[in-house]
């Protein structure tokens, strides 16, 4: 194992081959903020709105569950549109991966991955610790305060649909707030907004303990233990049970709060990890479980 | 055995010892930052007088909880006056407002606005455009406004969507000239849409005539108040009686007359031979 994360990947699949859900992802999110962006700075309207709520070429409605759920404990009702949108959003997120948002779509994970990156790179270690509950208390609150005040309060602080309405509409202030998430990341927390705090993130996960689409540890017994997988996972506690299969857990990784963003399946240089379903579970434990490792102790 | 078993208990009231100062140390912390946003909140429920919402606006206590912020109504405002406010303006971040003194409501028929709005932000029942209540114009400056001054500007009037319903031209005497009529610009809050045009185009450098949201520019009587000539109409006649003309202690030769006060008497029309005494440097001839 060398140095950067990573190298034995590229060494084994060559970069391409060790990058690829990357920039798969990469190419994602900035689609997805190009669509939004070739209205207004191009003219050509196939998607208008932001992520709160979007309609794409005049028939998709598509609505953000988490703020429509802040809406309705304000004690409104709102048209049918925004309705179909989120039944639409609800069916798409629960079958790929609720947190597939966070990796795929918002566009706050370019800005926090470039501060990990950077962490890396400098090797800044440590910070301030909270828990990774903590983003569910945040939710609770965020909800709390939306039937207290009646208002979309969480929305007047919300980086999330701060920075992805600010890029479409004008970004004003909002580079502040998120220049501030970039520090924050970079100086004070590791994960800190996305894995920690973030509600829509919280909410998300949630919705993605139910999701269809997985990766799975399926080679587990490859595995080399060069703990590359634990060290770019956004959520390396989701990791732990599919691949070392601890209680007799199968491969699957079910936790809801894994974001599907492929990265494991990039750096691991023996191909333990590949996409499938959650259905993948049983058949795969047929297969030997996983011997005695002893986990080696995380930092 | 037996003395395994308090041990037993003592782990697990450990592990609910600190789920429970952990849960504390959670709900105190997040509660701090809530508490935070949520007086935020209560600060930023205030619209700035400057800030007009579009069209069919739900009142603004409702509508920061109806509108997510997503910026339909101004990708479908055909004349691009609408924004949406960023963090660091006065309205409550995300959602969409105009300065009527930048550029006014163009008043579409179809109000495409309100048809893109997914939530009913913006109410769907409002369908013509000219119920619209966006707020209320107001003449504000009445010490710098032309027509005030006696000057016929009437530009506000003119440009006025709703002409002679929302802003009538109402004659006063001018008191400087003595001779002339002033027009006075008055607007009507029942035909009102507040669409700003004219804010718009009060050509004052700084607008004599401003939108403002209604529930500042209105005032309201006491819910008892009964108006007595009201109250007549409504009951078709006087509800004192008996309804007795007024007699008055009239000055000689004047007469009253309803609606125009005390005038001379036709009978006793001055003869042009007693008119005041003007100052002869006034008449014209030689001193």
């Amino acid at each position: 194992m060398s140095g950067r994360i990573g190298a034995d990947a590229v060494a084994a699949k060559g970069w391409l081959g060790a990058h690829k859900w990357l920039l798969l992802r990469r190419a994602s999110q900035l689609g997805i903020l190009a669509l939004f962006l070739l209205g207004p700075l191009a003219g050509v309207w196939i998607v208008k709105g932001n992520l709160t709520f979007s309609y794409t070429l005049g028939f998709l409605p598509l609505t953000d569950p988490f703020i429509l759920l802040q809406s309705l404990l304000t004690r409104h009702l709102p048209e049918t549109k925004a309705f179909v949108g989120v039944a639409i959003v609800l069916v798409f997120y629960a079958l790929v991966g609720g947190r597939v948002f966070c990796s795929w779509a918002c566009p706050v994970n370019m800005v926090t991955d470039a501060a990990a990156w950077l962490r890396g790179r400098l090797g800044i270690k440590g910070g301030a610790y909270v828990s990774r509950k903590t983003r569910y208390w945040i939710l609770a609150m965020t909800l709390v305060l939306a039937a207290a005040t009646g208002t979309l309060a969480w929305e007047l602080v919300n980086p999330v649909s701060i920075f992805h309405r600010g890029l479409i509409f004008g970004l004003g202030a909002a580079w502040a707030v998120i220049l501030a998430i970039f520090l924050f990341e970079l100086f004070v927390m590791q994960d800190g907004w996305c894995g920690r705090l973030c509600p829509m993130g919280a909410f998300y996960g949630l919705l993605g303990k139910v999701s269809l689409f997985r990766p799975a540890a399926i080679r587990r017994s490859a595995c080399n233990d060069c703990m590359e997988c634990f060290a770019v996972c956004p959520e390396p506690q989701v990791i732990r049970p599919a691949l070392k299969g601890v209680g007799g857990a199968g491969p699957v990784i079910l936790a809801g709060n894994c974001t599907n963003c492929g990265r494991c399946i990039d750096v691991c240089s023996k191909d333990v990890f590949a996409f499938g379903t959650r259905f993948g579970n049983k058949v795969a434990k047929v297969s030997q479980p996983a011997q005695g490792m002893k986990p080696a102790a995380c930092k | 055995m037996e003395a395994d078993k308090p041990r037993k208990t003592s782990a697990a009231a450990q592990a609910r010892r600190q789920f429970l100062l952990d849960s504390a140390r959670m709900a105190c912390g997040v509660g701090l930052l809530g508490i935070g946003i949520g007086l935020y909140a209560k600060q930023a429920k205030a619209l700035p007088p400057l800030a007009v919402r579009p069209p069919g606006a739900l009142a603004e206590k409702d509508f920061l909880g109806a509108c997510i912020r997503c910026g339909l109504c101004v990708r479908d405002c055909p004349y691009d006056i609408l924004s949406l406010a960023t963090p660091e303006e006065p309205v409550s971040t995300g959602t969409p407002y105009f300065v009527a003194r930048q550029l006014p409501c163009e008043m579409c028929e179809d109000i495409p606005c309100v048809k893109a709005c997914p939530t009913g932000a913006l109410d769907h029942s409002l369908t013509d455009i000219n119920k619209a209540k966006m707020g209320l114009a107001v003449l504000v400056d009445q010490e710098n406004c032309l027509n005030f001054l006696g000057l016929r500007c009437d530009i506000c009037y003119r440009v006025c969507p709703v002409i002679d319903k929302a802003i009538t031209l109402e004659q006063q005497l001018n008191a400087r000239t003595g001779k002339h009529a002033l027009f006075i610009p008055v607007v009507h809050s029942d035909a009102c849409t507040g669409c700003g045009k004219c804010e718009k185009a009060c050509p004052l450098e700084a607008a004599a005539i401003k939108v403002y949201p209604t529930e500042l520019a209105k005032g309201e009587p006491g819910k008892h108040y009964r108006f007595g000539w009201v109250e007549k109409d409504k009951a078709g006649g006087s509800l004192v009686a008996p309804d007795v003309e007024h007699r008055y202690n009239l000055p000689e030769g004047q007469r009253y007359e309803s609606g125009r006060g005390l005038n001379p008497d036709a009978g006793s029309e001055a003869a042009p031979g007693t008119q005041p005494a003007v100052p002869r440097a006034l008449q014209g001839g030689k001193l």
